[in-house]
C-alpha cells in the first residue's frame, strides 16, 4: 500500500511537468505521427530501411547536408545500417579525402578509409551557407534529437511541401511547408517518385523515401538506441528482482519491530 | 550523538581507535538511534547521497573526454556518445542525474516543510542544506552550459546577465564574470572549473549535514521529540539501511528508466544545436528544476526587481525557522498549516509550469499571482497561522499513543497510520 502511494506520488511530481513539453510553441501543427520500428522499449532499426536511408543520404541530402560526427566504419557497426566490411570500405573509398600535409608539407587527396569522418561537402559554414541562398543545410548528424518532434518531425517536412496558401507570397529561394516552423523553408523539395533506385527492389516513392532517411538519420542521432534499449531491459529486470528481494528482507528484519511497516 | 563507549575487540583495531577513532564513528553511525516510525518520505537524505556520488563519478570519467573549449566542447560530447565506451551511459546518467538529484531535493525540502524538521533544534541543519541546494543550483546551470548547445549558450547568457542589473557596478561585474565582453571561451572554461568543484563543496557541505543531524537525531512524522535510545527508536542499521536501499532501488527503477528509455524528455532539443551567437532561440528556457524561480524573475517588469525577488525567494527559507510560530512541528496534527501547505506545492508546481511558458497573457498574471502567493505564504501565513491555528493533540511518544486531550488510543493510532 505504502508501495504504491509512494509510486503514485513520484508519477504525480513526474507528470506535473511533462505537459510542459508539449505546450511549448503553439503555433506549429503536430507532426505526422509514423509508427517507427525504433520506438518504444525494445524498438530497433530496420536494416534494410537505414540501408536504403543511407543511399537517399548519400545520393540527394549529401550534397549540401554534412554529417561531420560520424565516420564511415559506424556504418557497419552492429545496430546501424550493418554494411558488410567489403561495403563500408567500398563506401569510403568511393570518397575523395583530403589528408596531409605529408613530408613536404604539402595537402594532398586520397581515397577515404572506414575510419574517416563523413567528408563535407562544403569546405566550412560559410561556404555552404553563401551556396544555399543564405540559409546554412544543418549539420544531420543530430538533427533527430535537436528538432523538437524528432523523426516525426523531420519526416513530416520531407513530405510536407505544398503550394502556399492564396495570400502567402514567397520570397525566391523560399518554399511553403505545411510542418517547418513559420511554414517558411529554403531547402526546395529534393524528393520525387523514382528519385533513387533502390537495389533491394523497393519501388521510391517520396513516402518511402522520406520514411527510410529519416530512419537513417533517426540510428545517426543515436546509434547507440538498441544497444540502450536492450541494457535497459536487462537492468530493468534486475533493478526489480533487487526491489523484490530487499523489499522481502526488509519486512523480515523490521517484523522483529513493528510487523505492520 | 548515542552516548554509548565504544571499545574495539581486536588489539590493533583499538591501538589505531586510540589514534583516531573512525571506529567508534562507525559504530555510532550503525548504532545511531533513529526513530522507528519514519516513513518513505525520509528515505531521500540516502537518496540524494547516491545521487551527489553518482554524479561525481560519472562527472570525472565525463571529464576524462570532455573538452572545455568554445570549438570543441560540443564535438567533445559527440565523441563522448560515439566513440568512448559505454560513453553514451555514462552521460545519460549524468544528465539525467541532474534531474532526479533535483526531484529528490524538492521531495527532501517539502517534506521538511510538511514535519517542521527546519524548526527548533533543527535549524542548522535547514541552513546547511538550503546552502546545499544553492550549490545544486550553481553546479546544475554550468553543467548545462558546457555542452554548449544553443540552451546553454542562451541559458549562460539570461542567467549571467541578470548580475547587470546591480547599480553603477553591474555591466563591470558581468563582463568580469565572463572573462569576455560576452559569453566566451572564457566563460565555458571557468564554469567547468567551477562546476568540477562544487560537487566537493557539496560533499563537505553533507557531511555537516549529517554531522548537525546527528546532535539532535532525526525529526519523524509525529514530529515530537523522543528519548534516544529507547523503544521508540532502532539502530540505523540494519533497519534504516534496508529501508533506504528498498527506497533507493525504486528511486533508482525511475531513474533507469529515464537514462534507458527516454534520456533526452527532461532536455531541450535545441541544446543539440551548436551554439550560435547569432541566433536567438525562440524561448530560452532553463531546466525543469529552474522554472518555479525564472518565473519569479520574469514576474517582474523591472530587471533589478526581478532578480531580487528571485533571491529573495531562495533567501527567505534560511528565516523560515524564525518565521514560523507554530509550537507543533508535524503539520499532521496541523489542520489548518496543512491546508496552506498543500496550496504552496500547488503555488509552486503552477510557477514551474508558467515559467517555462512565454511570459505573456495568462502566464504573466498566473506568474504574478504565484509570485505574490509564494511571498505571502512565508511572510504572513507562517507567522499568523502558527498563532492562531488550534492543533490536534499531539501524542506523547511514538509507541505509547497518548495523550492530553482524552482522545482515545483508537484513534492516536488513526494519526500513526496517516502519518
Amino acid at each position: 500500500m505504502i508501495k504504491s502511494k509512494i509510486i503514485r506520488l513520484f508519477s504525480l511530481v513526474l507528470l506535473s511537468f511533462l505537459p510542459v513539453k508539449s505546450l511549448y510553441s503553439a503555433e506549429m501543427i503536430d507532426p505526422i505521427k509514423v509508427d517507427w520500428s525504433f520506438k518504444g522499449l525494445t524498438g530497433t532499426f530496420d536494416r534494410a530501411s537505414l540501408q536504403r536511408g543511407f543511399q537517399v543520404y548519400k545520393e540527394v541530402c549529401s550534397s549540401c547536408h554534412s554529417m561531420q560526427y560520424l565516420s564511415y566504419r559506424n556504418l557497419g557497426e552492429p545496430g546501424g545500417p550493418e554494411f558488410s566490411k567489403e561495403e563500408v570500405k567500398a563506401i569510403a573509398s568511393s570518397f575523395e579525402i583530403q589528408d596531409g600535409p605529408d613530408d613536404q608539407g604539402e595537402m594532398f587527396t586520397r581515397p577515404g578509409k572506414p575510419s574517416d569522418k563523413f567528408k563535407n561537402p562544403y569546405p566550412n559554414v560559410q561556404a555552404a551557407t553563401a551556396a544555399n541562398g543564405g540559409a546554412y543545410p544543418p549539420d544531420m548528424s543530430v538533427l533527430v534529437k535537436a528538432r523538437k518532434g524528432g523523426a516525426n518531425y523531420i519526416y513530416s517536412v520531407l513530405v510536407g511541401y505544398e503550394d502556399p496558401p492564396a495570400g502567402v507570397t514567397l520570397d525566391e529561394g523560399v518554399y511553403y511547408n505545411k510542418y517547418m516552423i513559420g511554414n517558411k523553408i529554403k531547402m526546395p523539395n529534393n524528393l520525387i517518385d523514382g528519385l533513387v533506385e533502390y537495389s533491394d527492389g523497393t519501388e521510391s516513392t517520396v513516402n518511402q523515401m522520406a520514411k527510410d532517411v529519416t530512419t537513417f538519420l533517426a540510428w545517426a542521432a543515436e546509434p547507440e538506441l538498441e544497444t540502450r534499449h536492450k541494457t535497459g531491459i536487462k537492468v530493468m529486470i534486475y533493478l526489480i528482482l533487487l526491489t523484490i528481494l530487499v523489499y522481502l528482507s526488509m519486512k523480515k528484519i523490521w517484523s522483529r519491530i513493528d510487523p505492520k511497516i | 550523538m548515542s552516548d554509548h563507549e565504544y571499545t574495539p575487540k581486536s588489539k590493533a583495531g583499538k591501538w589505531f581507535n586510540d589514534r583516531l577513532p573512525l571506529l567508534t564513528l562507525g559504530a555510532h553511525l550503525t548504532d545511531y538511534p533513529t526513530p522507528k516510525n519514519l516513513n518513505y518520505w525520509w528515505t531521500f537524505g540516502g537518496i540524494l547521497t547516491f545521487c551527489l556520488m553518482t554524479q561525481i563519478v560519472t562527472g570525472i570519467i565525463l571529464a576524462m573526454h570532455y573538452v572545455a573549449h568554445a570549438d570543441l566542447a560540443f564535438a567533445s560530447i559527440e565523441h563522448i556518445m560515439r566513440d568512448v565506451n559505454y560513453g553514451w551511459l555514462i552521460r545519460y546518467i549524468h544528465s539525467n542525474g541532474a534531474s532526479m538529484f533535483f526531484l529528490a531535493v524538492y521531495i527532501h525540502i517539502f517534506r521538511s516543510l510538511f514535519y517542521g524538521s527546519y524548526k527548533s533544534p533543527r535549524e542548522v541543519i535547514w541552513i546547511i542544506g538550503l546552502l546545499i541546494y544553492l550549490l545544486m543550483m550553481a553546479a546544475a546551470f554550468m553543467g548545462y552550459v558546457l555542452p554548449w548547445g544553443q540552451m546553454s549558450f542562451w541559458g549562460a547568457t539570461v542567467i549571467t546577465n541578470l548580475f547587470s542589473a546591480i547599480p553603477l557596478v553591474g555591466d563591470s561585474i558581468t563582463t568580469w564574470l565572463w572573462g569576455a565582453y560576452s559569453v566566451d571561451n572564457p566563460t565555458l572554461n571557468r564554469f567547468f572549473s567551477l562546476h568540477y568543484l562544487i560537487p566537493f563543496l557539496i560533499l563537505g557541505l553533507v557531511v555537516l549535514h549529517i554531522w548537525a543531524l546527528h546532535v539532535p537525531g532525526n525529526n519523524n512524522p509525529v514530529g515530537i521529540d523522543i528519548k534516544k535510545p529507547s523503544k521508540d527508536t532502532v539502530p540505523f542499521h540494519p533497519y534504516i539501511t534496508i529501508k533506504d536501499a528498498f527506497a533507493l532501488l525504486m528511486f533508482m527503477i525511475i531513474f533507469a528508466g529515464f537514462v534507458f528509455f527516454v534520456p533526452n524528455v527532461l532536455g531541450h532539443s535545441d541544446n543539440y544545436i551548436p551554439a550560435n551567437p547569432m541566433v536567438t532561440p525562440a524561448h530560452i528556457v532553463p531546466e525543469w528544476y529552474l522554472l518555479p524561480f525564472y518565473a519569479i524573475l520574469r514576474s517582474v517588469p523591472d530587471k533589478l526587481g526581478g532578480v531580487i525577488l528571485m533571491f529573495s525567494a531562495i533567501f527567505i527559507l534560511f528565516v523560515l525557522p524564525w518565521l514560523d510560530t507554530s509550537k507543533v512541528r508535524s503539520a499532521v496534527f496541523r489542520p489548518l498549516y496543512r491546508q496552506f501547505f498543500w496550496i504552496l506545492v500547488i503555488d509552486v508546481l503552477m510557477l514551474g509550469y508558467v515559467g517555462a511558458m512565454p511570459a505573456e497573457g495568462i502566464y504573466l498574471v498566473l506568474a504574478r499571482v504565484g509570485t505574490v502567493y509564494y511571498f505571502l505564504h512565508f511572510i504572513v501565513v507562517m507567522p499568523v497561522v502558527g498563532y492562531l491555528e488550534k492543533t490536534d493533540p499531539v501524542p506523547m511518544s511514538i509507541s505509547e499513543p497518548v495523550l492530553s486531550g482524552g482522545v482515545k488510543p483508537s484513534l492516536a493510532r488513526k494519526i500513526n497510520d496517516k502519518v
